[in-house]
């Protein structure tokens, strides 16, 4: 188990109607860690992923960032989302601002900052994504690969304590997937704790300190990437594994 | 086929009336619109009850009968405004119910993912409406508004019937001098006319300067 736990989810509950899509999941990630969490389509994962920070809400169990339990709708909730970036399989930039206006719009509404100071900050976040260039541009101009990195960039100026991927590559074409995984990478080796709902086993196997297999709303297992992918011990891992390794 | 000519002060005056109704009642209605489309998409259960309450009331009910209702009902309550602020009120409340809901469907047109990722940043309610959502709909509730604010226009022809100096009401000053009540309504009809082009012109306007582009 982690040393110093930054997210802590404890026996959590939700359900979409009848369908109950986490099922008493426990999981913990420590600071600086990085968990990849896979499985099928419907094992509940992005749901996981986004009750972290309350995009969706849960029925049972306790959610603790940072040794804070998770607020209820509200000023403090929004607080605690500031320190928590994601960044969405649709990238969701906002579409009627340009590039910069959407990586400094947080910076001066949440952070306060002044605008000389966010344009400045978002001049180096793009720099770091490789996007400078297109700063006046609007989103429908760029690549979805590109789009993504603004998404990233947009997270990560508000200088979380944590960053969430739900499915950040599941919607780019093959040759953009990777200018995006590169970016995650470099932000996991300069140890930034992430919590990644990917289908890129790649990325879980170089960048993972664990892997976290679910599959119908529970966590089948929760391991290093090498045993993982290796030595998978439940049957429901196998299965997958074998099925999507095999081309 | 004179009576525009002999009688052009009266016409002045009611068409001015008319305007000024419909200018006040429009403001109104769209700060409340406004308003009560953000109860109602609100986190909180109560506004979004409000919000649906009012929608729900002043859509349904008849304009006639809430210009009863205002005019004649809120004076006994001990609250006496003159009749023109009464009929601003009335029409404005009205309209707002249009306005709200052109505004909600312009707001289920965002994709939910835009107040996701604002929310996401920790941008609050208000925040994520104000910078994200509504400039995103505002494109699309251009038309909806324009056609709610030109029914709003001929509508304020009720206040006449509660005398209030207003352009439709001209024509019962008119016929008591004796003059045709063809060409009495035919100048009505180009004074009220020359209003509603003019908000299309407006709205025209907007959505060619921000209209969502196709």
């Amino acid at each position: 188990m982690a040393v110093d736990p930054l997210i802590e989810l404890r026996d959590v509950n939700k359900y979409y109607g009848e369908l109950h899509v986490l099922q008493d999941i426990n999981l913990t990630v420590g600071r600086g860690e990085v968990v990849v969490v896979i499985g099928p389509s419907g094992s509940g994962k992005s749901t996981l992923c986004r009750t972290i920070n309350r995009l969706e809400t849960i029925e049972s169990g306790h959610i603790t960032l940072d040794g804070q339990a998770l607020p209820a709708e509200g000023k403090a909730l929004a607080k605690l989302r500031a320190e928590v970036g994601m960044v969405f399989q649709s990238f969701n930039l906002f579409a009627h601002k340009t590039v910069r206006q959407n990586v400094s719009l947080a910076q001066i509404k949440v952070r306060g900052r002044k605008k000389d100071e966010s344009d400045k900050r978002s001049g180096e976040l793009l720099e770091r994504v490789g996007l400078a260039a297109h700063a006046e541009k609007f989103p429908a101009q760029l690549s979805g690969g590109q789009q993504q990195r603004v998404a990233i960039a947009r997270a990560l100026a508000m200088d979380p304590k944590v960053m969430l991927f739900d499915e950040p590559t599941s919607a780019l074409d093959p040759e953009m997937i990777n200018e995006v995984l590169e970016v995650m990478q470099q932000l996991a080796r300069d140890g930034m704790t992430m919590v990644v709902v990917t289908h890129e086993m790649g990325f879980a196997r170089s960048a993972a300190n664990r892997v976290v297999f679910m599959a119908d709303g529970r966590i089948v297992e929760d391991r290093t990437p090498e045993d993982f992918f290796t030595n998978p011990e439940s049957d429901r891992a196998k299965d997958f594994l074998s099925k999507i390794l095999k081309h | 086929m004179y009576v525009l000519t002999d009688n052009f002060s009266t016409y002045v005056e009611g068409f001015v009336g008319t305007v000024e109704l419909t200018v006040y009642a429009s403001l109104l209605a769209l700060v409340l619109g406004f308003l009560m489309a953000s109860f109602r998409v609100a986190p909180v259960g109560s506004f979004r009850v409000f919000g649906a309450v009012w929608v729900a009331v002043l859509r349904n009910t008849p304009l006639t009968l809430l210009f009863f209702a205002v005019l004649l009902g809120l004076p006994r309550f001990g609250l006496v405004l003159p009749f023109k602020v009464f009929a601003i009120l009335a029409l404005g409340c009205y309209t707002s119910a249009f306005i709200c809901e052109a505004l909600r469907s312009g707001i289920n047109t965002v994709p939910k993912g835009q107040g996701e990722a604002a929310r996401s940043l920790g941008m609050s309610f208000g925040q994520t409406l104000n910078s994200v959502v509504l400039p995103q709909a505002f494109r699309s509730v251009i038309p909806p508004v324009g056609s709610t604010l030109i029914a709003l226009a001929k509508n304020s022809a009720i206040a006449g019937a509660f005398s209030v100096t207003e352009l439709l009401g001209t024509y019962k000053t008119l016929n008591e001098l004796g003059y045709s009540i063809i060409w009495t309504f035919v100048w009505i009809a180009l004074g009220y006319l020359i209003i509603t082009l003019t908000i299309s012109a407006i709205f025209n306007y907007m959505e060619k300067r921000w209209g969502v582009a196709r």
